[in-house]
């Protein structure tokens, strides 16, 4: 049939077995025509796919299945030993309202997981290419007068100029608020961070379900922490305090651990809720914040051109504003004739040959620049901690742009494996202030890709780095010095436990 | 639909792909979907500036209304988070109602307007909104009404 020789006929039924069962080119050929391959199989970015595309998340997905556990694990044992206690001698509504805190929790975590965060499609090779033509166009022109390099374009937007950035891999100009991931190799839409405890990207599409996520974790925690208390104090009115106290490891075995998983969840939990929902009031995103796009600090008539003005009007569309469909249609059969995206990346975390050569070095300088960061701030932790206790007004320029998200996590500073939904979100945001837009999404790593030579203390060094961006002198606090010590030291000897 | 693609494809000898123009997004009003009304001056040619303009203004106008945040988007919203959003396993959200709308808008302008004049305009949701492509086919044969189909046949056919 392929090869046209004399005896077709015969050829054909030789080629169509041989196509069963050896030519690997053609049996692929072969396959193609009886099961079309869908989107997500070619997908250029490093994502990874389940349940035939319904599922996208990030390529490391091991601190996720850790928040999972960790959630489970804290509202089993509430519901198991505390809950029968509580529901017999308080009122059934407890474990009835904390049923259905624990299942919204769960259900928005892996709604904000398993959806697409608003991923850009890279650009078809006639874009690209048209893209190419007008900045060679723009290079070429002569004028006189500043004009911005032809890899930027400036709009205004509510008379703000906002310079869109030409992104090398995605080959497209980025439209205002997205960002690239590096983690994940795609540009995102209203790109607000990298949550390696989600599992994704945190982007528009997802923003709210991740809100949703961390506001109903803390009232779960909170929940719980208060409830547990609660079940100990009456059980001391009973016997005593001492005896609550040994009854609860004989018999309710791992109350004592509760506690303290929620107490340092609750402080680390609370902080990032209430961090989100100014940012949300403000119509910011995490990236734009720490950047201080929009602070004052960078020119005297700075403002934020994407606020409505209004608190209640930010909340309202960032909450219940329309939900954007997914745009790379991930489920959608390949077309064999449609122009595909150009994907130099080969997925496999190679980074692409033909991308720039500074974008290359930047991004060299922010995984070097992050490693020694974190190296070097690990020891500071075990000896003091400049910690923010409050917020200290508006962080001045340069380096404390960290400071919000710090501020509202300073108490929580010594970190256990229970804090780490806190943590890891405000260390996620660890930025290095690179002028390079590239850099500025080179956020913190998961622990299973960074390697630390520190072991388990790995998992503090994102506010260890914190605590070496601030600046101490107006931060040190030495009436809590001694006890976040303590509980620094005991967070570690936790870890190295864990 | 069906009637059309088969003449598509029919036709498909007769006419070879020229060009491509794309439009861009406008940012000028924030991150709303929005594109340039500027004509482009590959298509002086081809259609009147009026219908042009007439087309992505249009098209403009369907896009501010699917993103328009009033009554019934926080309606929409509060009952999709009461229900921890899996009423939407049931119903389409509303700007998936007005993506149909678009694409039966632009499969029309399609047969009435572009398609005559060789022209042939892809979904921006097939592009992940970035541009609105317009295909400019050169006319091989004697009739003046063909209109040819390469890559961007799949997307109509869809």
């Amino acid at each position: 049939m392929h090869l046209g020789l004399d005896e077709p006929v015969r050829e054909c039924q030789y080629n169509q077995i041989c196509t069963r069962n050896s030519s690997p080119m053609e049996t692929l050929s072969h396959k193609k025509k009886r099961t079309p391959r869908r989107k997500w199989q070619i997908f250029p970015g490093r994502n990874r796919f389940y349940c035939n595309g319904r599922v996208m998340m990030a390529r490391q997905t091991g601190v996720f299945y850790l928040t999972l556990v960790l959630i489970m694990v804290t509202s089993g044992l509430f519901f198991a030993f505390d809950c029968p206690f509580l529901a017999s001698n308080l009122t059934p509504a407890i474990p009835v309202i904390g049923g259905v805190l624990f299942l919204f929790v769960l259900g928005m975590l892996l709604r904000a997981s398993f959806s697409d965060p608003g991923v850009l499609p890279r650009a078809t090779p006639d874009e690209a290419a048209d893209l190419e033509r007008q900045m060679d166009a723009a290079n070429g022109s002569s004028g006189p007068g500043y004009r911005p390099p032809p890899r930027i374009r400036e709009v205004v937007i509510n008379g703000q100029t906002v310079k869109l950035k030409y992104c090398f891999t995605c080959k497209i100009f980025r439209p205002p608020r997205a960002s690239h991931c590096s983690l994940c190799d795609n540009c995102v839409e209203r790109f607000d961070h990298h949550c390696p405890w989600v599992g994704n990207c945190v982007g528009k599409r997802n923003y709210r379900f991740f809100y949703l996520f961390i506001l109903s974790l803390s009232f779960l925690t909170i929940f719980i922490f208060a409830f547990v208390i609660t079940h100990v104090i009456l059980r001391s009115n009973r016997s005593g305090f001492l005896n609550a106290l040994k009854d609860s490891p004989a018999r309710y075995p791992l109350t004592g651990r509760e506690v303290v998983v929620c107490f340092f969840s609750v402080w680390s939990i609370v902080g990032l809720s209430g961090f989100h929902t100014y940012l949300i009031s403000s119509n910011q995103t995490t990236n734009e914040d720490i950047k201080g796009s929009w602070s004052t600090k960078r020119a005297k008539n700075n403002y934020n051109p994407y606020s409505y003005g209004n608190v209640l009007t930010n909340c309202c569309a960032a909450l219940c504003g329309p939900l954007h469909p997914s745009l790379i249609d991930r489920r959608g059969f390949i077309q064999p004739d449609t122009p595909q995206p150009l994907s130099h990346s080969n997925g496999s975390g190679l980074y692409p040959s033909t991308q720039n050569h500074t974008h290359m070095c930047d991004q060299e300088h922010c995984i070097q620049s992050t490693k020694f960061v974190l190296q070097a701030a690990a020891t500071p932790l075990l000896h003091s901690d400049p910690v923010m206790m409050g917020r200290a007004g508006p962080p001045p320029s340069g380096k404390t742009s960290l400071g919000g998200p710090c501020s509202s996590l300073a108490p929580s500073q010594p970190s256990l494996p229970s804090s780490m939904p806190g943590l890891g979100c405000a260390g996620d945001m660890l930025t290095l202030r690179d002028p390079d837009a590239h850099c500025h999404h080179h956020h913190f790593v998961s622990p299973e890709e960074m390697p630390s030579p520190l072991g388990p203390s790995s998992l503090v060094l994102p506010f260890a780095a914190h605590g070496g961006h601030l600046n101490p002198a107006q931060l040190y606090d030495p009436a809590s010095q001694d006890s976040l010590h303590e509980d620094s030291v005991r967070g570690l000897v936790k870890l190295s436990s864990v | 639909m069906a009637t059309e693609f088969h003449n598509l494809q029919e036709l498909r000898h007769s006419a070879s792909l020229a060009n491509k123009v794309f439009i861009q997004r406008d940012y000028s009003e924030g991150t709303t979907c929005r594109f340039q009304t500027k004509f482009p001056s590959e298509l002086d040619s081809r259609i009147e500036r009026t219908l042009f303009e007439d087309t992505v203004k249009t098209l403009n106008n369907y896009y501010a209304e699917a993103e328009k945040i009033g009554g019934q988007s926080y309606l929409e919203g509060c009952l999709a988070c009461t229900t921890a959003y899996i009423i939407f396993l049931c119903m389409e959200t509303r700007y998936e109602k007005v993506l149909k709308k678009i694409g039966r808008y632009i499969q029309e302008q399609n047969e009435k307007i572009y398609a005559p004049r060789g022209l042939l305009i892809t979904d921006p949701i097939e592009r992940g909104m970035r541009v609105i492509e317009i295909s400019i086919y050169e006319d091989r044969a004697s009739s003046g009404s063909s209109s040819g189909s390469s890559s961007t046949s799949g997307t109509s056919a869809r």
